[in-house]
């Protein structure tokens, strides 16, 4: 019998996995991928687009072209998923019944969730970098910026790849060097985490890192209003920042349609599953890879990459009536632009924080530390997704699972949380 | 880790202060360490959302976030920071006992 797998989302996560359970399952699964447009954008990208480092046109391809020949492409939103019928009903009135489903749809960027903020963004005060025309419209609005302040604000988490703000504030750091006008730039990222970053070891490395480069750093601030016309980010519990620029990072949550399916998301819109299995707490015969999930990894393109695997490898197991016996383990890895070119690279899991060392092994690229090799790693990185990932293909050496090997792991680590 | 007396009885805490063990909390200690964050008097609507914490917490093993907590339990985020000044779902996940809330990465 044929098994029916319908893939929402064809983005990094939906086309990996369409393209990996078409390799493992052959024809003996149907897989049809739906998406809302016919444009693969590679999203990595999307934060050098403001410091005209790259032509936007490159950064997409049709999204049908990276998917396997067999797999059939509906390009229509999707209206909602009956949980209970087993059907995924799109806009224009199809209805497609599965054996299985992945939620695939990522992440949607809310800015209405913030009062403000989209009056700023009509009004060219406020722009954000998560998407392709806004980042065109910040390129042109950084170009024409002669000095001031410029104010970089997360509203509040989860976001999509949360290095990206102080990769922003790094990379502005140099762009407005190379343009001689650095002295005349003030340059602030205001987030509501109480570092740098989430997990203690890079907080410290790269909270340095904005303290060399000359880069304020406001923390615990939970954006409550942008105020277009006074020029102030103001936080819920009245702290205010002031700016000529703000670059903010709306809020996140998941697409539409998942809030329209009774049961299948949290209060954001976000899945929740099993974070080892990734079979949903709604539906065992529902599935969810990438953003789109409820996870505690980070929403990172590499975090869809590792999944991939063990993803397909549970639904053919489900499909088969056989317990799921693979497991994600958080594995996430990013290279983190530090300016001037070069990067960071950090490499971790559920229970192992970014650490120093080397990965993939002893000897390889340095992780937690600024190096060239690491800027030409992320560069490199754009061929890998669109031949690699994409077609859901294991990168030689570098295993679903994090290794410890070329880590230095502190003995206890202070992330380490005592609970008993 | 260590130990606070709350209604006169011993509980585990951690070095912020969260409970360590739900099970050991009673609503006649939300009080007093409501009182220790500088919140006088528990209104109806504090209680609302500590009772909100609770529940998210024995259904999910996890506190919510604040953006979450507005939205489940109908309190405006503007609100939930004049309920719990600085941090509605730090402080309300104190006060109801549960441990703090996994941050996001």
């Amino acid at each position: 019998m044929i098994s029916r797998i319908v893939i929402l989302g064809g983005g990094t996560g939906g086309t990996l996995a369409a393209n990996r359970l078409r390799r493992e399952l052959g024809a003996s699964c149907q897989i049809t991928v739906v998406d809302t447009d016919g444009d693969h954008v590679y999203q990595p990208g999307l934060l050098f687009v403001p410091f005209a480092r790259v032509r936007p046109d490159r950064l997409a391809r049709p999204r049908a072209r990276q998917l396997r020949r067999g797999i059939s492409y509906h390009q229509c939103p999707a209206d909602h998923v009956d949980i209970g019928a087993r059907q995924v009903h799109l806009a224009d009135g199809t209805v497609l019944p599965y054996d299985a489903l992945v939620i695939a749809s990522g992440a949607a960027l809310l800015p209405g969730e913030t009062e403000g903020l989209p009056r700023a963004m009509a009004q060219g005060r406020a722009f954000t970098f998560y998407d392709l025309a806004g980042a065109v419209a910040l390129r042109e609005a950084l170009a024409g910026f002669s000095g001031g302040r410029i104010a970089v604000n997360v509203v509040d988490l989860p976001i999509k790849c949360p290095v990206a703000p102080l990769e922003f504030c790094f990379l502005a750091d140099t762009y407005f060097r190379q343009r001689g006008i650095r002295d005349r730039v003030e340059l602030t990222l205001v987030t509501p985490l109480d570092g740098a970053f989430t997990r203690a070891i890079a907080s410290r490395e790269l909270g340095g890192l904005l303290d060399r480069k000359g880069i304020g750093l406001v923390t615990e601030f939970n954006t409550g209003e942008v105020d277009a016309s006074a020029g102030r980010l103001v936080s819920f519990d009245g702290r205010d920042v002031s700016f000529d620029l703000a670059v903010v990072v709306p809020i996140h949550g998941g697409q539409p349609y998942v809030g329209r399916s009774p049961g299948l998301g949290d209060a954001l819109g976000f899945v929740p599953v099993d974070e080892h299995t990734l079979q949903s707490k709604a539906s065992p015969d529902i599935f969810a890879i990438g953003d789109a999930a409820d996870l505690r990894a980070s929403k990172a393109g590499s975090v869809a990459h590792f999944e991939g695997e063990i993803l397909a490898a549970n639904i053919a197991s489900f499909l088969a009536g056989q317990p799921l016996s693979a497991s994600f383990d958080g594995h996430t890895n990013c290279f983190i632009e530090s300016g001037a070119g070069k990067a960071l690279l950090i490499d971790f899991n559920y229970a192992t924080e970014p650490v120093p060392g080397h990965f993939p092994g002893p000897i390889g690229l340095p992780l937690l530390k600024e190096s060239r090799l690491n800027h030409a790693g992320k560069l490199a990185f754009q061929w890998l997704y669109w031949h690699m990932l994409l077609p859901g293909r294991d990168i030689p050496g570098i295993p679903a699972g994090m290794t410890l090997a070329g880590k230095h792991v502190p003995a206890a680590g202070p992330d380490h949380q005592v609970t008993s | 880790m260590s130990s606070m007396v709350y209604a006169g009885t011993e509980v585990s805490v951690n070095d912020e202060g969260f409970f360590t063990d739900p099970e050991q909390w009673r609503e006649d200690m939300a009080p007093e360490i409501a009182r220790e964050a500088d919140i006088e008097t528990l209104t109806d609507r504090h209680w609302q959302v500590i009772k909100f914490m609770r529940h998210e917490y024995a259904d999910k093993g996890t506190g919510p976030s604040v953006r979450a907590l507005s939205k489940i339990s109908g309190v405006s985020i503007k609100e939930l920071y004049e309920l719990f000044p600085k941090g509605p779902a730090k402080l309300a996940a104190k006060i109801a006992g549960i441990p703090k809330p996994r941050g996001c990465i």
